[in-house]
């Protein structure tokens, strides 16, 4: 049996939880005051997931960078292996805000999309 | 010179909400003016998600959040002009406001506005307001300079960095520039509690093992050219240092998140009353300052945590601008707003008699749990409402009804109770 001490972020009461792990698999969890931190606690204690926000270069913009997020989380564990591989791509101006920047980031499923609108023009 | 109804200063959040409030209320003769070269303001370089939960009820990044509210300027075709610095604003002896700008394009000009919105922002507390020893070598940014670097210029500042102060932006940065390849050593926060936000806390150094140091500071600063290293030491409950704790820490740059301060060098240009506490403007619950026909909102007036808020206040602060303009003025007595026990500051700090319901806006002083919030007039309470956690990193927002404001008849007090007393 194993336990992991967690701070529930589902809301600003930040609960302190304690989970009870046996073999990967939630046996119980306390210090949660609602039904809500007992999930976001089996998430994380499963498969923890995060939304990936980075900047992307671009070549003859009006800025280097694009910001981007992926479209939905990603696994946790994944975060350095799609930085390293955002860090690879490139795009050319104008980028619209929305626009699909990569297909399936790092062999997650879930695509990389341009969080601003990046026109044509020299660096300001 | 150019004349204009309302000229709004800052083309952020605050500046755009207020615009198309003001707008919507039939204001046609309007301008935005910001010293960047995009409207968007500090949301442009905040890459990360978590902005609109509130208004939108979705995680949006800042550019995101910020292009909801440019895509509307757009749309309304209300004009503004980018790379554009005020310089100046005052009031003549008939009311009117002579806003001082420039830029590149149109040089040097005067602009007179019946009204103004102030809505600059805030910037953040530097090194040279902190007092710490030590050489004064490169490599030394505030948090929001580097997310700028980062975000926006696509440069890293440092391989190895040490983080002080544990407010919002120190802990964004702090993940980052670990996700960028740099290495975060700690972040060493002052006061027993951070200043940031939970979640921020959890995600931003939790997740990536990076050492939350409360009650700690940095106490010298080494490098000749480039920052080779700082001295940390634990304080103690009265936040000085104690001696036998100091550590040294190697590393190349020095990020400080260590508060943000109002920027208001035009309101006191304009003659604006400003508030010791919050930095800000003196304003009503309209957001008119002590100037008639000057408006406050977002960042310039208090410091907020959440933009959605920010959006809130400019809206306020635009319908009322516009019906300053319709009606040539405000009337009503007001009776002045205070911070009892238990309370930092309170925005708005003067309510007017007849007041349409609205929003306090405030922050406690510590963390408190179990606690009720009352809201009294004269010594009779006119509004209570339990609070389960309250914290100085988390604003306040507590909605008045028009039964509970019908009740306004003198000052108005705001003060934290412990349940059961």
């Amino acid at each position: 049996m194993e336990k992991r001490n967690l701070t529930c972020i589902v809301c600003p009461m930040g609960c302190a939880l304690e989970v009870t792990l046996e073999g990967g698999k939630v046996l119980s969890v306390t210090g949660n005051t609602c039904p809500r931190g007992e999930q976001y606690a089996r998430e994380e204690c499963t498969h923890p997931t995060r939304v990936l926000t980075t900047t992307v270069r671009v070549e003859g913009g009006e800025r280097p960078v694009v910001p981007v997020k992926t479209a939905a989380p990603i696994p946790k564990e994944r975060l350095f292996d799609a930085m390293e591989e955002a860090r690879s791509l490139s795009v050319r101006a104008p980028v619209r805000i929305g626009e699909i920047i990569k297909e399936d980031l790092c062999g997650t499923g879930i695509p990389l999309k341009a969080a601003a609108d990046i026109g044509k023009g020299r660096n300001i | 010179m150019k004349d204009f109804d309302l000229v709004i200063i800052g083309g952020g959040p605050a500046g755009m909400a207020a615009a198309l409030a003001a707008q919507e209320q039939g204001v046609r003769d309007l301008l935005i003016l910001d010293r960047e070269p995009q409207l968007g303001g500090i949301l442009e370089q905040c890459i990360h998600n978590g902005f609109g939960l509130h208004r939108f009820q979705e995680e949006l990044t800042g550019p995101e959040y910020a292009a909801r509210f440019a895509s509307r300027v757009e749309q309304e075709k209300i004009p503004y002009r980018l790379d554009t610095m005020v310089l100046d604003l005052s009031v003549c002896p008939d009311g009117g406001k002579i806003v001082t700008a420039v830029s590149p394009s149109e040089g040097y000009r005067k602009i007179r506005a019946r009204a103004v919105v102030l809505a600059m922002g805030c910037r953040e507390r530097p090194r040279g307001a902190l007092n710490i020893a030590g050489t004064r070598p490169a490599g030394i940014y505030t948090a929001g300079a580097a997310q700028k670097f980062v975000n926006m210029k696509g440069m890293l500042p440092g391989k190895r960095a040490v983080i002080l102060g544990s407010g919002d932006i120190g802990l964004i940065m702090a993940r980052r520039m670990t996700l960028e390849g740099a290495k975060v050593e700690a972040v060493c926060e002052l006061m027993p509690y951070s200043g940031g936000l939970t979640r921020n806390i959890v995600q931003c150094l939790e997740d990536f093992g990076i050492p939350l140091l409360l009650s700690h500071t940095v106490v010298n600063i080494r490098g000749r050219e480039r920052l080779t290293g700082v001295t940390i030491a634990a304080v103690g409950p009265d936040r000085k240092p104690i001696p036998g704790t100091e550590r040294d820490i190697p590393c190349d740059t020095l990020l400080l998140s260590v508060g943000l301060i109002p920027e208001n060098e035009l309101s006191k240009s304009a003659g604006v009353q400003l508030d010791p506490v919050t930095g800000g403007a003196v304003v009503d619950e309209c957001r008119q300052t002590s100037v008639p026909g000057v408006f406050a909102c977002g960042n310039v007036l208090h410091v907020h945590d959440l933009v959605d808020f920010v959006s809130e206040e400019a809206e306020i602060a635009g319908k009322q601008a516009a019906a300053y303009l319709q009606k040539g003025g405000m009337d009503g007595e007001t009776f002045p707003v205070s911070a009892g026990e238990g309370v930092r500051y309170v925005v708005p700090q003067r309510i007017r008699r007849g007041a349409e319901p609205f929003s306090l806006y405030f922050r406690v002083r510590d963390v408190a749990k179990n606690a009720r919030i009352v809201v009294e007039c004269n010594g009779k309470q006119i509004a209570s409402r339990k609070k389960r956690r309250a914290a100085p990193g988390e604003m306040e927002n507590f909605p008045l009804t028009a039964a509970q404001l019908a009740g306004v008849d003198g000052p108005v007090t705001v003060r934290l109770e412990k349940e059961g007393e």
